[in-house]
């Protein structure tokens, strides 16, 4: 469950989201500037808003008038960079073990993991050796080995060629299927949406327009195509 | 050319000696200095940075002089640690503390330029992963400073192992206590047949200066540049 308001002044925008979710894999669909990626920053603790609150499963994470903000290393979330963010100095292996070390977090199931997002030959390599999908898989566990409360996936599949964004979608349905983790993923392509979230939140200009389940968006998509097709 | 005299030994060895202490000495408040610099914004910043560069600008004989007013045996600072049985004053310690001196803008500058040119969002990634800010600084930040810490140190030992001038003035050329290499070339060169040992130790000088410079950047070079291409 997250609930989230927010207001934060940029130079080009001015952001006022709010919004409340309870599904598992939540998605914040719009385009580029619409403020999704200040919404993951601001729930990760990289952004202190102006004003707002953030409250993830009951606990406070930001409260700007109450003075409350916790660490981004004790916000225990799961961020997954669009460009991987893989540390160029460490090995697959060692990269995977980072969060799991510094949360002193078990790493007894880092195979089971390894092995359902297809690393296991990739661990020994160093990164500039990975192509950009397998970038992204090792940034994902990395991730879920920290044990976060909630994955934060800013858009995932951007960047990638159509075989490597196949490849790593299934992996993240994989993930969904597999794993009891929540989800938060940022997305401007209505495919990746419809296929990973169950619930949608519109956000166009720094405003939540719609919040929809997943059927209805998918709906409106469809229906947005069609006339656009009439046009 | 003949071998070395002992007492040239001896300068040559007293030299490495306060060339690689005086940087090991040096390297942790330098590492501290340069993080400060180089991502915090402080009041009192540029004082910190012209005072730090003061020993590149100054002419070596007035550090010499100025470490001599301050740790001299009666100095301002000197006196008080005489107290506590620590004396540089015409010591081989002080001629580390002076060579400390003069390289450490040196080690600094280039650690500073190192840590600046460190991805921060990759100390971003690390803090979501829920590394503390000395897990992030000793996982991420040094290992990818490396080379330029390294850089730094080779600039620092070769100006401490050729440190002429805040050295004699602060503790004099008292052979096997504080005449460095530098030193006894100088006073080899003002004594009648003292040409043969100048040559000597030049060459010495020569070759590990020119040795520091190539195990530097061959090292420097292999930290990661060899690990990428695994």
């Amino acid at each position: 469950m997250i609930e989230l308001e927010i207001g934060h002044t940029f130079a080009d925008l001015a952001i006022d989201i709010r919004f409340r979710a309870a599904s598992r894999w939540l998605a914040l669909f719009g385009d580029s500037g619409a403020g999704k990626s200040t919404v993951l920053n601001a729930i990760a603790g990289l952004l202190e808003p102006e004003r707002g609150r953030i409250v993830l499963d009951g606990q406070i994470l930001f409260d700007r008038s109450e003075g409350i903000s916790i660490s981004t290393a004790a916000r225990d979330v799961g961020y997954v960079f669009q460009d991987g963010r893989l540390f160029p100095h460490l090995d697959v292996r060692t990269n995977l073990l980072y969060g799991a070390r510094a949360r002193k977090r078990s790493t007894a199931d880092m195979m089971a993991l390894v092995d359902l997002l297809d690393l296991g030959a990739l661990l020994e390599r160093m990164p500039v050796n990975l192509s950009g999908g397998e970038r992204q898989r090792v940034a994902i566990v990395r991730a879920l080995l920290a044990r976060p409360r909630i994955l934060l996936l800013d858009e995932p599949l951007t960047g990638l060629h159509r075989g490597a964004r196949r490849q790593v979608l299934d992996h993240l349905l994989a993930l969904k299927r597999e794993l009891p983790v929540a989800a938060l993923i940022v997305s401007h392509q209505p495919e990746e949406v419809v296929a990973l979230a169950e619930e949608v939140i519109l956000l166009d200009a720094g405003q939540v327009t719609a919040q929809l389940d997943v059927a209805s968006f998918a709906a409106r998509q469809k229906n947005s195509a069609a006339a656009g097709q009439v046009g | 050319m003949s071998a070395l005299t002992s007492a040239e030994w001896q300068a040559l060895l007293l030299s490495l000696h306060v060339g690689i202490l005086s940087v090991l000495a040096s390297l942790p408040f330098a590492i501290g200095l340069a993080w400060l610099l180089s991502r915090k914004r402080f009041p009192g910043r540029m004082l910190v940075e012209a005072l730090m560069f003061l020993p590149l600008t100054l002419p070596p004989v007035v550090t010499g002089y100025a470490l001599l007013v301050l740790f001299g045996r009666h100095g301002w600072i000197g006196e008080w640690l005489d107290t506590l049985g620590i004396v540089f004053a015409f010591r081989w310690t002080g001629a580390v503390l002076a060579a400390c001196v003069m390289g450490f803008p040196l080690l600094v500058i280039s650690i500073r330029v190192a840590f600046d040119q460190v991805d921060q969002r990759l100390e971003r990634a690390a803090e979501t992963l829920g590394a503390s800010a000395w897990r992030r600084f000793f996982t991420i930040v040094l290992p990818l400073s490396s080379r330029g810490i390294i850089a730094g140190c080779v600039l620092a030992f070769a100006r401490a192992f050729g440190e002429f001038g805040a050295t004699i003035t602060f503790v004099s050329s008292i052979p096997g206590e504080t005449r460095t290499l530098s030193i006894a070339i100088y006073e080899l060169m003002n004594m009648p047949g003292g040409e043969a040992g100048v040559a000597r130790l030049t060459w010495v000088a020569f070759a590990i200066a020119l040795a520091a410079t190539l195990v530097a950047a061959g090292l420097g070079g292999s930290l990661w540049g060899r690990r990428r291409h695994d």
